[in-house]
């Protein structure tokens, strides 16, 4: 059987990767596709844990649905905010859309 | 679950998971990014299965792959050519330092914790008992969960409307 060292050290890797993507790249929808890359990064340690640590096997199953819903909320609402953004700037760069930042 | 099947199929999703998230990163058109996106969230689809985790893996296949990465790829096509150069890119060493070092972190603490784990094998993630669970202990998250899923809609349809719709509300 595969140990659990294996599935965390996977996702702490795919995790990463995506705190890169989130703080180098400047394109909105990039940023979003790496929010969802950590977030399946989570999934995997929350099935992982429940398939190796909780005989009962639930209770880490019913954190990914939640946690699956959850991004697709966020990813129709943001994709719903760039469509905005581009009609009003013509742009996807974030740094382009900081009106509010001083 | 003994013997050499799993490991090995472990290391090639491990293998493809890891290639197609760095192709994410790496690939300069959007366009790339979301097909390298959509073998990544295959490749995760294919751990839950591993786990014996089989609803998961479903759940997985048809809201991110058939759901989530068309949403994306129908937004990468509705703009406007320029918006889909990939390139830009602020602060890289910076992010990748922390990136890695983040990473780093998990690793040694992955590495030193003594996991508890049970011995017993893994009996497969029973979907019965997981929608008993979803209905009876954890109605409260489950219905809140809905609403969000509604507000979201709601609100993704008002964002998007078209400036003549808005003008003719602004009338009533």
């Amino acid at each position: 059987m595969v140990p659990l060292e294996n599935y965390l050290a996977l996702s702490a890797i795919v995790f990463a990767l995506g705190v890169y993507g989130v703080l180098a790249r400047r394109n909105a929808v990039m940023i979003l596709m790496s929010v969802e890359l950590m977030l399946n990064a989570v999934n995997i340690n929350f099935v992982a844990f429940a398939a190796y640590l909780d005989p009962g096997r639930i209770v880490g199953a019913i954190f990914a649905v939640f946690i699956i819903t959850v991004a697709a909320a966020e990813v129709g609402l943001a994709l719903a905010i760039v469509i905005r953004l581009f009609r009003n700037r013509a742009t996807a760069n974030v740094d382009e859309a900081a009106t509010m930042k001083w | 679950m003994e013997g050499f099947g799993p490991s090995f199929a472990f290391w090639v999703l491990a293998a493809l998971t890891l290639v197609a998230a760095g192709g994410v990163m790496v690939s300069r058109n959007l366009l790339h990014a979301v097909l390298f996106l959509i073998l990544t969230f295959i490749g995760v689809a294919g751990f839950f299965v591993l786990l014996s985790a089989d609803f998961i893996a479903m759940a997985q296949v048809i809201i991110y792959v058939g759901a989530i990465a068309v949403l994306v790829l129908f937004a990468v096509l509705l703009t406007p050519r320029s918006g889909r150069d990939n390139g830009e890119t602020r602060w890289a060493l910076p992010g990748i330092l922390l990136a890695v070092c983040l990473a780093a972190i998990f690793l040694f603490v992955v590495h030193d914790t003594a996991w508890n784990t049970v011995d017993e094998a893994p009996a497969g993630l029973d979907a019965r008992a997981l929608g008993t669970a979803l209905l009876t202990t954890w109605v409260v998250p489950f219905e809140i969960a809905s609403v969000l899923l509604t507000a979201a809609l709601v609100g993704a349809i008002m964002l998007t409307r078209s400036p003549e719709e808005e003008a003719e509300d602004a009338l009533v």
